[in-house]
C-alpha cells in the first residue's frame, strides 16, 4: 500500500520485510489463536494481501484519510514548550486532530474498508479507553455496518463519554465483567465473541497486537502517521529528527510513527510505557520494561505476567495503556535495539497533561500525556539543534472527568 | 502405542465408544480434584481431561471461566498438578490429558516441561491456543517423551486445515462441535454428520467430539459417528454449587456413569 509506506524502506512486500509468512517478528508475534478462528485469519490475510495493492483500495482509504478523517495532520512546532524547556527543538504530530479526536481512526477506516470489500455485515471490537470503540463505530456508521464494542466494567465507569458516543453512533456496548473489567477482559470477549460468530463478522482489533495479519495490518493503517511527519520534517526542517517520542499501551500510535523511519539509522525511538506508581510497584503497565516474554491475545510478546504464567492485574491513570501486553514488533525492536522503551508514572503524565494544556493550548489525552512527560525530561538534556517528534496522539476531552477528579473539583 | 490409542483401541474393540470428562484441576482445591479422579475412574470415565487453570482463557465460555477462577483462588501451579499426578499414578493408570493455554507451559519452559510431565506419567496434552502452525516449539520434546499433542478440528476447518491437524495430531482429534467457546448447550450444529465426514476424509486416527454436550441423548446420537465424546461444562457446573464434597462426588459419579452408559448403547 504506497502510502501507507516510506517508499525509502522494505515495505511487508519487501524481501527482507518482518512479519515472516507465518507472521513472526523473530521470535514474536505468530498465531497462537483456537482452531475455530484460524481459517478466518487466513481468510483475513488473503483478503488484505489482495487489497492492499488494489487501486481502488488504495484510492478510497486515501480519501476518507483525508475527506473524512481529515488528514493530513499538521506537524506543529512547540515554541513555548521548547523555549521553556530550554533544549532540543519539539515538534507535536497533531493526531489528536483527527474525527473521533485520535489516532485509532486511521486503522478503523482501514479495516471497516476491508470488511465491506469482505462482503462482512457486522463489525466488532474491544475497547479500553473507548477511542477504538467510538473510532470503530464511527466507520461503522459510515458504512453502514452493524457494530458492537465490548468494553470492561471499569473503563466504562471512567470513560462515560465515549460509552454515550458509542451508543449514539448506533453501536451495542457490551459490559465485560470478567477478570480485570479492563481492556484485557474486554479483548478476551471479543475473541469470544468472534469465535462463536466468525463467518458472519469482522473483528476490527485497535492495536498492533493480536494474532497474524493484525500486527501488520494495523502497523501499515497507522503508518500514514510516520510517512505524513517524515515528509513534513524535510519540508520544514530540512532533515530527519533526532528522536521518535509516542506513548506505548499495545503500540499502535508509536508503530505508526515509528515504521517509516525504522531504516533511518541516526532516528531515535523512544516508547513510553505507563509506570503506574512507578515499575517497582505492582501498580503499573509497563510490559516490556518490567514484564517478561509470554503468549496472550493471539500472539507471543512482552506481557505483565506472574511466575507462573498467569497474566497480572495493571494499573494506569489512562485506560488506554491499561493492557498487560504490548505488539510483537515492538517487542522486537526491543529486543534488536532498534527503540527504547522508557517509561512514565502516573503523576508524570499529570504534568505532562498540565504543561502542554498550559504552554501549548492544547489539552492532550492521558496516554499521550505520558509521552509528553518524558519529553519534558528528555528535551532539557539535548542540545538547541536537535530535533523531536512527539506524537500527540489523542485529545484530552475524554479524560476531562478523570483529571477533574484527582484536582478535587466537581463538574 | 501411546496409552491413549491403547485405551481406543481397547474400548472401540468392545463396541464402546470412549467418554472422556472433564475437570478443572485445583477447583476448588486439588485435594477435591484428587478425589474426583478416582470418582471419575470407578464411574466409568474411559480417559480424563484435567484442565490447567488459566487467568485469560479466551476459548471458554462462562462456566469454564469460574472454574479457572475458583482454582486461582488457591494460587495452583503447574508444578502442584504434576506433583498431584504423580500420586494419582500410585492408584490409576487411567489416561490423563491436560488441557489449558499455552502461556503457563511457555513460561516452565516447553523442554521442562515435556520432561516433567513425562516424569508425572501425563499421557497428552490438548492446548487450545497452540494450533499446529505454533506448536514446533513443544512438539518435538513431546515426541521424545511419548506425550501425545491432541489438537482441535472445527466447523470452520478447511480441507487444508484438516490436512495440517491431521499430519500432526496423535492419539485422537478433538472435533468442536460448535463455532463458538465452551459451555452447555441444548441443542448442536445439525451439520455434524456432514462434518464427521469431511473430517474422515483426512483424518485416519479416532475423532472425539465436544463443546456443547450435556446429555444422555446428545452422547447417545453423537456416538453413532465419533469415536469419544469430551463433556466438561456441564460436569464443572456442579462445582458452582454443592452442599458437601461427599454429595459432589457423588453426583458427578452418577452423572458420568449415566452419561457412559449412553456410550455402550449402539451395539
Amino acid at each position: 500500500m504506497e502510502e501507507l509506506k516510506n517508499k525509502n524502506n522494505n515495505d511487508s512486500d519487501g524481501q527482507n520485510a518482518l512479519p515472516d509468512e507465518r507472521g513472526h517478528f523473530g521470535q514474536f508475534g505468530g498465531k497462537y489463536v483456537s482452531e475455530t478462528l484460524m481459517p478466518a485469519l487466513t481468510e483475513l490475510e488473503e483478503a488484505y494481501k489482495r487489497y492492499k495493492n488494489d487501486k481502488e483500495f488504495i484510492n478510497d482509504f486515501k480519501f476518507y484519510m483525508s475527506e473524512y478523517v481529515g488528514r493530513e495532520t499538521p506537524l506543529y512546532y512547540a515554541r513555548r514548550l521548547t523555549e521553556q524547556l530550554g533544549g532540543a527543538k519539539i515538534y507535536l504530530k497533531r493526531e489528536d486532530l483527527n474525527h473521533t479526536g485520535a489516532h485509532k481512526v486511521n486503522n478503523t477506516i482501514g479495516q471497516v474498508l476491508l470488511a465491506v470489500k469482505m462482503g462482512k455485515k457486522r463489525v466488532i471490537a474491544e475497547t479500553g479507553a473507548g477511542q477504538h470503540g467510538v473510532a470503530t463505530a464511527t466507520a461503522a456508521a459510515m458504512f453502514g455496518l452493524e457494530c458492537e464494542v465490548f468494553m470492561g466494567t471499569e473503563d466504562i465507569r471512567r470513560q462515560a463519554l465515549n460509552v454515550f458516543k458509542m451508543k449514539l453512533l448506533g453501536a451495542k456496548v457490551t459490559p465485560v465483567t470478567s477478570g480485570t473489567n479492563t481492556l484485557k477482559d474486554a479483548m478476551n470477549e471479543a475473541l469470544r465473541s468472534w469465535t462463536a460468530t466468525v463467518e458472519s463478522t469482522f473483528y476490527v482489533i485497535g492495536t498492533v497486537a493480536g494474532p497474524h495479519p493484525y500486527p501488520m495490518m494495523v502497523r501499515d493503517f497507522q503508518s500514514v502517521i510516520g510517512n505524513e511527519a517524515r515528509r513534513q520534517i524535510l519540508n520544514l526542517e530540512g532533515r530527519l529528527p533526532d528522536y521518535l517520542v509516542a506513548c506505548i499501551g499495545g503500540g499502535s500510535n508509536a508503530m505508526g510513527l515509528f515504521y517509516p523511519f525504522k531504516d533511518d539509522e541516526s532516528v531515535k525511538m523512544l516508547g513510553v510505557e505507563a509506570a503506574g506508581d512507578g515499575v517497582d510497584t505492582d501498580r503499573h503497565a509497563a510490559s516490556i520494561c518490567a514484564g517478561q516474554i509470554g503468549v496472550l491475545h493471539g500472539n507471543k510478546t512482552y506481557l505483565m505476567q506472574d511466575e507462573n504464567g498467569q497474566i497480572q492485574t495493571t494499573h494506569s491513570i489512562s485506560a488506554g495503556l491499561d493492557y498487560p501486553g504490548v505488539g510483537p514488533e515492538h517487542s522486537y525492536f526491543h529486543e534488536i535495539k532498534r527503540a527504547e522503551y522508557v517509561n512514565a508514572t502516573d503523576t508524570e503524565a499529570l504534568r505532562g497533561f498540565k504543561v502542554l494544556t498550559e504552554e501549548e493550548g492544547i489539552i492532550p489525552a492521558l496516554e499521550s500525556s505520558h509521552a509528553v512527560a518524558h519529553v519534558l525530561k528528555l528535551a532539557p538534556t539535548l542540545p538547541k539543534d536537535q530535533i523531536i517528534i512527539v506524537n500527540l496522539s489523542g485529545r484530552g476531552d475524554k479524560d476531562i472527568y478523570t483529571v477533574a477528579d484527582i484536582m478535587g473539583v466537581k463538574l | 502405542m501411546s496409552n491413549i490409542s491403547k485405551r481406543f483401541h481397547e474400548v472401540l474393540a468392545r463396541g464402546e465408544k470412549l467418554f472422556i470428562p472433564y475437570i478443572m484441576a485445583g477447583d476448588p482445591n486439588l485435594d477435591l480434584t484428587e478425589k474426583m479422579i478416582y470418582k471419575l475412574v470407578e464411574s466409568g470415565a474411559d480417559i480424563i481431561e484435567l484442565g490447567i487453570p488459566f487467568s485469560d482463557p479466551m476459548a471458554d465460555g462462562p462456566t469454564i471461566q469460574l472454574a479457572a477462577e475458583r482454582a486461582l483462588e488457591t494460587t495452583i501451579t503447574l508444578k502442584d498438578i504434576l506433583a498431584l499426578m504423580t500420586r494419582v499414578r500410585e492408584k490409576t493408570d487411567i489416561p490423563v490429558i491436560l488441557m489449558g493455554y499455552y502461556n503457563p507451559i511457555f513460561h516452565y519452559g516447553a523442554e521442562r516441561f515435556a520432561k516433567d510431565a513425562k516424569t508425572a506419567a501425563v499421557d497428552g496434552l490438548l492446548i487450545v491456543d497452540l494450533p499446529p502452525d505454533e506448536a514446533g516449539e513443544l512438539k518435538p520434546y513431546t515426541d521424545e517423551q511419548g506425550i501425545d499433542i491432541v489438537f482441535l478440528a472445527a466447523p470452520t476447518s478447511t480441507d487444508a486445515r484438516l490436512k495440517l491437524i491431521a499430519e500432526n495430531a496423535s492419539g485422537f482429534v478433538y472435533y468442536v462441535s460448535v463455532t463458538g467457546v465452551t459451555g452447555a448447550r441444548d441443542t448442536l450444529a445439525t451439520t455434524i454428520d456432514e462434518k464427521r465426514e469431511h473430517i474422515k476424509k483426512h483424518v485416519d486416527i479416532p475423532v472425539g467430539i465436544g463443546f456443547g454436550i450435556s446429555t444422555t441423548d446428545q452422547v447417545k446420537e453423537l456416538c453413532k459417528s465419533f469415536d469419544a465424546v469430551i463433556v466438561g461444562s456441564a460436569i464443572v457446573k456442579q462445582f458452582e454449587d454443592f452442599s458437601s464434597e461427599e454429595r459432589l462426588l457423588a453426583d458427578v459419579g452418577d452423572f458420568v456413569r449415566k452419561l457412559k452408559g449412553a456410550t455402550k448403547l449402539n451395539q
